[in-house]
């Protein structure tokens, strides 16, 4: 290499940069099915050490857990009902089961794929207590004395909506929402409220905690937000 | 042969990064630090859960995130960018050797730049991060204006992306602790005549063209 004649330069730089960006845009585009495909491919297991595998990311409203003993736990439900009714867990455990795997899909565009649930039926709630005439939602109330949410009463009797004790195949965590919690799957993760401690039967519907901050108040996994499911068959 | 007095001494010394360079870098470093910090929690969360401030960590994330390209784009647009975007141009333009270098792993022969391959490696690598990581977590942010697909992809790339940041800048970190000289000069700006002719003799060459006679910090 002489300094008369001039190095042949190329934008290696340029060009890096390019495909790093492109790959990342590459991977925004198809992201989805490739963390689909991942959670599949290696199971809950060693899918919840990849990055964008399946591994739940803990959100709390107030930073804090509640932790209630399953002996203390109580589920008042009232309002335009027959029969208040407050259960234990050994009540709702005495009910008929009702179990299925789903995902979880939050909002935010992160899922755990093929959750196991296990618990009682909104539905077989509601008729144990019976809803009265003039009854349109359901509000929900958590231990975390921050989250609230809602459902309408047809929402509330999808086959595949639960109060859940069981998750994962075991109890419900603390961190997860134990010892009982509210599993909405045809909608987003924040519908499917933690920590449930009261059901009230009203008149009206209310937006919870998520949709006063802005969510919408029929959180349907397919993105629409009317007050019915489009798409009955939506996981 | 006698020991050179201290002036001669400070004479043999060549200005590396400039101060709006070394600011530049400290504004960057400290962003990605606080990042990468505040990620590990929200990452997995479910390991600190009940005993950190979540909401707080998130929006320490978010603003040093919306705040990540600033040092950069301040240091290279202003009048005080001169060497900054002198630098951007050299690890920009690769020569055949420099390429050559990269794909034999530092094998085959070469008459360094001012940086090494693998150093403007990672300077391109940590300015696409940038672009990608802003892009991706306002994605998340701002997630109501996107499907539920895109999503669900701008978190897988932000994730993959978070993995490999905290593989390269561990490197940069382990590299610079070994190397002493290259590491005084992003804090002190200089490097020695000795180092560069071992190290980046062709900028040392480039520099005594330019200049005439080596200049002091």
């Amino acid at each position: 290499m002489t300094d008369l004649e001039p190095t042949p330069r190329v934008a290696v730089g340029r060009r890096v940069f390019l495909g790093v960006t492109g790959l990342a845009a590459l991977g925004v585009a198809f992201g989805g099915s490739i963390s689909n495909f991942l959670g599949n491919a290696f199971g809950s297991g060693l899918g919840g050490l990849l990055p964008g595998g399946d591994r739940f990311r803990i959100y709390s409203i107030t930073g804090k857990y509640p932790k209630i003993k399953d002996s203390d736990y109580r589920l008042k439900v009232s309002g335009l009902v027959q029969r208040p009714k407050t259960f234990t867990l050994d009540d709702l455990k005495a009910m008929p089961v009702t179990s299925f795997t789903k995902n979880f899909q939050c909002v935010t565009g992160w899922k755990v794929p093929d959750v196991h649930w296990e618990g009682v039926l909104l539905s077989d709630i509601m008729d144990a207590v019976g809803i009265r005439p003039g009854a349109v939602a359901l509000t929900f109330e958590s231990y975390d004395r921050a989250d609230t949410e809602s459902l309408t009463i047809d929402q509330a009797r999808l086959p595949d909506v639960i109060v859940a004790y069981q998750m994962l195949g075991a109890p419900v965590t603390t961190e997860h929402g134990g010892p009982v919690r509210l599993y909405v799957a045809p909608m987003f993760g924040y519908k499917s409220l933690k920590w449930l401690s009261a059901i009230r039967v009203v008149n009206q519907e209310q937006p919870g905690f998520w949709e006063q901050n802005g969510y919408p108040v029929n959180g349907w996994l397919d993105g629409t937000t009317g007050p019915t499911n489009p798409d009955p068959r939506l996981t | 042969m006698t020991i050179a007095p201290a002036a001669t001494r400070r004479a043999a010394r060549l200005l590396r990064f400039d101060r709006v360079q070394r600011g530049a870098h400290w504004a960057n470093a400290l962003l990605f630090g606080v990042l990468m910090f505040t990620a590990i929690p929200l990452y997995f969360g479910s390991f600190f859960g009940a005993v950190f401030p979540r909401h707080l960590i998130e929006q320490i994330h978010l603003w040093s995130g919306l705040a990540l390209p600033l040092p950069i784009v301040i240091s290279l647009l202003g009048p005080w960018g001169r060497a900054m975007r002198r630098d951007v141009k050299r690890v920009n333009a690769w020569t055949r050797e420099e390429i050559h270098w990269l794909q034999s792993l530092g094998r085959t022969p070469l008459e360094a730049d001012k940086f090494n391959p693998g150093q403007k490696l990672n300077a391109i690598f940590i300015g696409a991060v940038i672009v990608v990581m802003l892009i991706t977590g306002s994605m998340l942010q701002w997630f109501r204006f996107f499907s539920v697909s895109l999503r669900q992809g701008a978190t897988f790339v932000h994730d993959v992306f978070a993995f490999a940041i905290f593989a390269v800048v561990i490197g940069h970190i382990a590299m610079a602790i070994t190397h002493r000289d290259s590491l005084r000069s992003i804090f002190k700006g200089w490097v020695s005549e000795q180092w560069a002719a071992t190290h980046a003799p062709k900028w040392l060459k480039e520099s005594r063209d330019a200049e005439g006679s080596v200049n002091s910090p």
